[in-house]
């Protein structure tokens, strides 16, 4: 099953490998990955895409929880979130095939960010499956190179994963651990 | 306030954490710190032979006494030589903390003289581990580490010190708090949960508790017995558990598992609610997963989330420390009515008197000395009060089993990685820790060899230790296995070429002692006990002695080969 997994993490050398290799210690891969610092710098924000049996991926979640440098792992079910991934694409463009994408990146509200005679290169965001169906239908037109992101993921609503800490001016992670509870409570389901 | 030296904080932080001994060798990259050392009186260095001995010594004076094992090696080969030990120290939940010379910052990643990178190596056998950068990271770094390595599931922490830092000067602040935003483990049982699984030990017709090292850790033995007592639930413990209920209580059924007793592994595939307190179900205790208690109930009890539905699928997971958990059963206990529990199990302990009469662990006595019966009179002469640890293999699985552990941290041992070489630099460890008691590292002649260097540490420091070798020429345990399953293939266990282990210790300076008839066994192990110095003893004992009972890998526990 696929799964978006949310992380906030220490901004530290090093960290990136601890997660990572839980991962790749079980021979599972990593399907997307994007890190980058939240308002706190000494905070960063992780998002990784895996697909892998249930079970095992409930492990690697209590696993990373384990990590010392991990503050927080929430793993997205469906539809709880909202994700969106960037693609730059660069398309092969011939007098004939000009309009055309113009009219296709129109219609996915896209960018043309740069122009040259042979090629257009053209700026999409979206969930996985819209970058798909734009790769999709340039991949007849002819597409030059792909560079995608990972995902970035946040959960529905105004819930948030994150409380300001007044008192310091900074944003710090609440309640950080699996407690008892909440592992009865997976269990209980 | 006067600057003090990254070497001076060093040994001012392990001052403020209250270690008095170092496990150590030397090298380039940690010369200043071996420079400083002679100011700290307080603090004792035990100079190894090999880097992996000092991880092991350190872990089995963290295993035998509790407290946090320090070792102190340098760069390079000094640091990739401790990875066998933080891997054991790691798989068995010890709190170590190894601390290793690195080559000066502005060299890390140039492939200078002695570089590894030991953080790189280390991360998936630490807990956690650290490369310090700055020298103002330093005292923070080490009392974060004092921290991690004693409070939630216990477990080694590194920690790399390159040369510049140690060198450098800043003031020193041993901070009093440390925010580890992302470490909070959870020591309280939560209350729903245990209320849920005491009701279901109530109810119980055909209870069992599984303790494993967990207990130990938690210094859970005494709430244990307690419990097990008061609600009259007979107990198996893990290799790691062993000691933490009396191995000789009635009410003890013996190590479980691949080498377990008949009693307990028909316990566990027969009983109909299963505590599981401070374990996790590894695979030699389990044997086939899907046939592991098939008939019970599962409440189990963990420090640790990963360790719960792991392998087994639980009903009732409490989160939480042992010794936590088990003082809310006993307060739940006070509160409800009194019970006679013993005769509302009377069915139960008939059918496990029953399995207790057959099968017992056996062998047959003979003019050539039997493995099993040099335990035995190890166990009857130190009167079952001796620190005992073993190294890995048929040695280990014939101390389990005939030396009655009554206490827990009495048994060091490699449950979890198995590995050879551990025991006797682990004894030389304990001894430190405990200079008065009798330790005693039972070995095979196999995996002695692969830390024999350390007769010269221990005969340096007069550490007395006693090895007793459990000689039968072979790597016995793999030789087992080719035996049942391969046919008879001695496919290189021979162990053709040994060294006349008596004239070896003589060489390094100790005491060399050899038997080779059963009767000779007794007088023998007497000497040993006595002598002020280290002692190593040989017992020439049975050839293909194995084992038993067995599980076969993977297959159910109940499903054993009996002798």
């Amino acid at each position: 099953m696929k799964h978006t997994i949310s992380l906030l993490v220490e901004n530290k050398p090093g960290v990136l490998s601890r997660v990572a290799g839980l991962f790749s210690g079980r021979g599972f891969n990593i399907e997307s990955l994007s890190v980058a610092q939240t308002l706190d710098s000494q905070i960063s924000r992780m998002t990784i895409l895996t697909t892998g049996d249930d079970q095992i991926l409930e492990q690697i979640i209590k696993q990373l929880n384990k990590l010392i440098n991990v503050i927080k792992v929430i793993d997205f079910k469906n539809n709880e979130y909202v994700g969106r991934e960037l693609a730059l694409i660069k398309v092969t463009v011939t007098d004939k095939t000009r309009s055309e994408i113009l009219s296709i990146v129109d219609i996915f509200r896209g960018k043309v960010l740069d122009v040259s005679p042979e090629s257009y290169t053209v700026e999409i965001t979206g969930d996985e499956n819209k970058i798909n169906a734009i790769l999709d239908l340039f991949l007849s037109l002819g597409i030059k190179e792909v560079a995608r992101t990972g995902s970035a993921a946040l959960i529905r609503g105004s819930k948030s994963r994150v409380v300001r800490n007044k008192k310091a001016g900074n944003l710090t992670s609440e309640s950080t651990h699996i407690t008892g509870e909440e592992v009865a409570h997976r269990e209980e389901d | 306030m006067k600057e003090k030296t990254g070497a001076q904080i060093f040994f001012e932080s392990l001052k403020k954490e209250g270690v008095t001994d170092i496990f150590g060798f030397p090298g380039g990259a940690v010369l200043d710190i071996y420079n400083e050392m002679k100011h700290h009186p307080t603090i004792r260095h035990i100079l190894v032979r090999h880097e992996q001995a000092a991880v092991h010594a350190a872990d089995g004076y963290a295993r035998a006494s509790g407290k946090v094992g320090v070792c102190l090696v340098t760069s390079g080969p000094g640091a990739t030589n401790t990875v066998t030990g933080l891997a054991t120290a790691y798989m068995d939940s010890v709190p170590i903390i190894v601390f290793t010379g690195q080559v000066p910052t502005m060299l890390i990643g140039n492939d200078a003289f002695q570089e590894a990178d030991i953080v790189g190596i280390t991360r998936p056998c630490t807990k956690h581990n650290y490369l310090v950068k700055a020298i103002d990271e330093l005292a923070t770094t080490i009392k974060e580490a004092f921290h991690i390595v004693r409070t939630g599931r216990y477990g080694p922490v590194l920690i790399d010190l390159p040369k510049d830092v140690i060198k450098a000067s800043t003031s020193f602040h041993y901070p009093e708090h440390l925010h580890l935003q992302g470490y909070k483990p959870t020591y309280a049982g939560h209350m729903k949960q245990v209320k849920w699984a005491f009701s279901e030990i109530l109810k119980a017709k055909k209870p069992l508790i599984y303790a494993g090292g967990g207990v130990v850790s938690s210094g859970a033995a005494k709430e244990l017995t307690e419990f097990a007592h008061t609600l009259q639930i007979p107990v198996t413990t893990t290799l790691m558990g062993l000691g933490c209920f009396p191995g000789t209580d009635p009410l003890s059924l013996g190590m479980l598992g691949m080498h377990g007793t008949y009693r307990a592994n028909m316990a566990i595939t027969n009983c109909d609610l299963l505590i599981a307190i401070g374990a996790r179900f590894d695979d030699r205790v389990t044997g086939d997963v899907t046939k592991f208690a098939p008939y019970a109930k599962i409440i189990h009890i963990d420090i640790d989330p990963t360790s719960i539905s792991k392998n087994v699928r639980v009903d009732i997971p409490i989160v939480g420390d042992a010794k936590d958990v088990l003082k809310k059963f006993r307060s739940l206990l006070e509160e409800g009515k009194k019970t006679n529990w013993r005769s509302s199990r009377k069915s139960w302990f008939a059918q496990i008197l029953k399995w207790k009469s057959r099968h017992n662990l056996d062998y047959q006595q003979k003019d050539m000395i039997k493995p099993q019966y040099v335990v035995e009179q190890l166990y009857h002469l130190t009167k079952g009060k001796a620190i005992i640890t073993t190294e890995v293999g048929q040695n280990q699985m014939w101390t389990a089993q005939y030396y009655n552990f009554e206490q827990p941290r009495k048994l060091l041992t490699s449950g979890g990685l198995g590995t050879m070489g551990y025991g006797f630099p682990a004894a030389i460890g304990a001894q430190v820790a405990f200079p008065q008691e009798m330790v005693i590292d039972i070995a095979g002649d196999g995996s002695i060899q692969m830390n024999i260097q350390e007769l010269a540490t221990a005969v340096q420091y007069k550490l007395p230790v006693k090895v007793a070798i459990l000689n039968n020429r072979y790597l016995g345990m793999v030789r087992q296995w080719q035996e049942l399953f391969y046919n008879k293939n001695y496919s290189a266990t021979s162990l053709e070429v040994s060294p006349d282990f008596v004239k070896l210790a003589e060489a390094y300076g100790a005491v060399g002692l050899r038997a080779t008839k059963t009767k000779e066994v007794i007088p023998v192990i007497k000497k040993a006990l006595q002598s002020p110095k280290p002692v190593l003893m040989d017992f020439i004992v049975e050839q293909e002695e194995g084992v038993y009972p067995m599980v076969p890998a993977g297959a159910s526990i109940d499903n054993m080969i009996l002798l």
